[in-house]
């Protein structure tokens, strides 16, 4: 790029590398569809770009301003979370009881104590000393805490013995993936406020950390979710399987995927050609220099990686939505946020249609790689037996996927190492 | 006074086990931090590793330890931490290496331990399966009960073998760590890279060699961490995240790149997940009477149910990143 004379605009070359790759992804995507049928096929193109939409949140936040979210996880589960609650019918059960009154009273009890301690901090205002200040505040809280959750903790468990659990709100799904969204990225805010003046690390063990936190919650909380029960059917935004049919139906979900998909990357990529992009890849590459040139650099920061967590969010809506249950303990860090991390470093980080490509690619790769893997061990088992006369051991099918957690492990190394920039890599234009 | 001898059964002595193991660990990643500038996400799996290699062992050569008179996990710890410092240098050589010679951002190498990770759950998983097993095999763990001499006291104070083991693991691999770091050549060499890579480059340090032997005391304290804390409960293969959070919150606590602070944070995020989890009711209900009537003590006065314990190390880890980001004893500057 160096090489270039400032004097000549580099002539648009032809982009036959993205040709290529997409050809061959294309060649992929009908090999599959003539292989395992249309109604699989298809649902594997909607997965892939409900995955897409994670990969291009992730991609903002690491590939735009090199901030690493190991929690990606946590997002796309409360996303499903906003896309379940929104979408379930109501349940009467328990909105015709009393409890929705004594649950909002709970809550109104949460919101008072939070608003007496955060009085409570703010004591020194009125020429209390800060120490005893702070010693108030802290005593205030654990009491208020204590009590609080005790109400809200006999609240739950009459919900839980009474009406199960406290339904949905019936309203259209997309009314959940917008609130997913936002539920994500105010998460991402809270996160992103505490972390992103620090080291990147502290980052990356922070979404790690509220992730897992995000799963424990909706895993617990039955009067919420169910937890392990699961709750299921949800109901889609488009006309459902039992109207259309498989196939027509999800073609249907697909293109409102796809159309999301296309807005997104447009904005995104004005965004990124705009002077809030150069600024964020220049706070990128020379925090310093850019610092100096009076960017307001963790405010930028902040907005980006609450930006990534939205879109977070939001694919983790869709994705719920169109598996049509909700299941806390399906959320795993393997599908959820290193297999996003690897369609990300692998398609081109910062590169929006590279990060469109890793997506697709990577989740061909994965959907293929099961039954690829049972066959392998069942051809090395009878294979085994035949020769050596060797007694197989037992659990062989779920071995078999255990090799995949490896695989997505040297994979991220070995990109890392070899490929840094990705199959499709970012592309620096230099304003001359 | 019976509700004083839970709460010693439930809080002292179960904080001191969580504690313990998480100091072990905290110690480990604080030492990788201070020489190679990098969270190392892979440290509770390589516990894990340690831990399995334990189980191998022991499923290997049972009946070893009768003749020591130790449970045989125990005898097979040593050359578990051999095997694990091996591995640890072997990662290091194989991954981390050729991204530190291309001189990488300290985050892609924390991208590059995530990888690590999985690839240690896929190995784990794959030869010692996926489902929680004791460490005690055919053997039978010793359960003290020490009766405490007072009139009102009639329960016990419990200690199991592995707990005491544990005790004993931790206070000799602190006394160990400390002479090592205070006293040998190599300890010194350690703690000037730690403070200055370029001026202990400079001054004729062998940078390789120190970091070789950073990964071989992580590797090893790892393994030994890993292995309490089978002993203590069950083996569990998918631990990984819900260990490596209390590990950095308790690194990130005492300062990260300071050793003694780590052991001192493993205990402080130990100690409070246990008293957040400790039912607070059963040492209240014997002052019911003296409280006035309105106040009805509720049955659970937990601060969080058990299964959220997660959220322990993650609150304390964000207060005090909001608070004092150096930790408590004034860690390396981590911006």
């Amino acid at each position: 790029m160096t090489d270039t004379p400032r004097s000549q605009p580099p002539a648009r070359r032809f982009p036959r590398r993205e040709v290529i790759l997409f050809a061959a992804l294309l060649v992929a995507v009908l090999g599959v569809y003539a292989m395992m049928g249309v109604a699989y096929s298809t649902r594997m193109l909607v997965e892939a770009a409900c995955y897409a939409i994670l990969a291009l949140g992730l991609t903002i936040q690491w590939g735009y301003a090199g901030q690493f979210n190991a929690g990606v996880m946590g997002f796309v589960a409360l996303g499903g979370f906003a896309a379940m609650f929104f979408s379930i019918p109501v349940n009467d059960a328990f909105w015709d009881s009393e409890l929705p009154g004594e649950l909002g009273l709970a809550l109104l009890y949460l919101l008072g104590a939070a608003l007496v301690v955060y009085g409570a901090t703010k004591l020194d205002r009125l020429g209390v000393p800060k120490r005893l200040r702070t010693v108030i505040a802290i005593v205030l809280a654990v009491v208020l805490y204590l009590a609080v959750i005790s109400v809200l903790r006999g609240v739950t468990g009459e919900i839980e013995s009474r009406a199960g659990f406290i339904g949905g709100l019936g309203l259209p799904a997309w009314t959940g993936w917008i609130v997913g969204g936002m539920l994500a990225g105010g998460i991402g805010y809270f996160i992103g406020h505490i972390c992103l003046g620090l080291r990147s690390d502290y980052l990356a063990i922070a979404t790690l950390g509220i992730a897992e936190i995000i799963k424990a919650f909706l895993k617990n909380s039955d009067w919420l979710t169910r937890g392990t029960a699961t709750v299921s059917p949800l109901p889609w935004p488009t006309p459902g399987a039992g109207d259309l049919g498989f196939v027509l139906s999800r073609s249907l979900y697909l293109s409102v995927t796809a159309v999301m998909i296309a807005a997104i990357f447009f904005l995104l990529h004005r965004a990124y050609h705009a002077p809030w992009g150069r600024m964020i890849r220049a706070i990128r590459d020379n925090e310093v220099s850019a610092a100096a040139m009076g960017k307001d650099i963790n405010r930028r920061r902040l907005e980006i990686f609450v930006l990534g967590c939205i879109l977070m969010g939001i694919g983790g809506a869709a994705l719920t939505s169109f598996n049509g249950i909700f299941d806390p303990q399906g959320f795993l860090p393997l599908n959820h946020t290193f297999l996003v991390l690897v369609m990300v470093i692998l398609g081109g980080p910062g590169n929006n249609l590279g990060t469109i490509f890793g997506a697709v690619a990577v989740y061909l790769i994965w959907i293929m790689s099961e039954p690829l893997a049972l066959f392998l061990m069942q051809l090395a088992v009878s294979f085994g037996e035949g020769v050596f006369g060797w007694d197989a051991p037992g659990h062989l099918g779920s071995r078999a996927l255990q090799a995949r957690v490896f695989v997505i492990g040297l994979l991220i190394t070995l990109v890392l190492r070899f490929a840094p920039k990705g199959l499709l890599p970012e592309k620096v234009r230099h304003h001359g | 006074m019976n509700e004083l001898v839970f709460f010693i059964n439930n809080v002292i002595v179960a904080g001191s086990v969580t504690g313990s193991i998480y100091a072990i660990g905290a110690v480990g990643v604080t030492l990788i931090f201070s020489i190679m500038r990098f969270a190392h996400f892979a440290h509770a799996d390589m516990m894990t590793f340690g831990a399995a290699m334990v189980l191998l062992l022991t499923l290997a050569f049972p009946g070893v330890g009768s003749a020591v008179g130790l449970p045989t996990a125990v005898v097979m710890l040593p050359l578990a931490m051999a095997l694990t410092a091996l591995l640890a240098v072997g990662v290091d050589r194989a991954f981390y290496k050729p991204l530190r010679a291309h001189g990488v951002k300290p985050i892609v190498m924390v991208i590059a331990s995530l990888g690590v990770t999985l690839m240690l759950q896929g190995v784990i998983r794959l030869f010692a399966g996926t489902s929680g097993r004791s460490l005690y095999i055919g053997e039978r763990k010793e359960i003290y009960r020490l009766e405490l001499p007072f009139e009102a006291i009639t329960r016990p104070v419990i200690v199991t073998e592995p707990q005491v083991i544990l005790f004993v693991l931790t206070i000799a691999a602190v006394v160990g760590l400390h002479l090592f770091l205070s006293r040998s050549r190599l300890g010194k060499a350690m703690r000037a890279m730690s403070d200055n890579p370029d001026l202990a480059l400079a001054s004729g340090i062998n940078t390789n060699t120190i970091v070789a032997v950073t990964w071989v005391i992580a590797g090893s304290l790892a393994a030994i961490a890993g292995t309490l804390l089978s002993l203590d409960v069950t083996f569990k293969p998918d631990l990984s995240f819900f260990l490596l959070l209390p590990i950095f919150a308790a690194a990130i606590v005492g300062g990260v790149g300071h050793p003694y602070g780590a052991i001192a944070g493993g205990f402080v995020v130990g100690f409070a997940e246990t008293l957040a989890v400790f039912n607070w009711t059963v040492l209240l209900r014997p002052f019911q009477q003296h409280f006035p009537g309105w106040l009805e003590l509720p049955r659970n006065l937990a601060f969080v149910g058990t299964e959220y314990k997660i959220v322990v190390p993650f609150f304390i880890l964000v207060a005090i990143l909001v608070w004092r980001p150096t930790g408590l004893f004034k860690g390396k500057v981590i911006t």
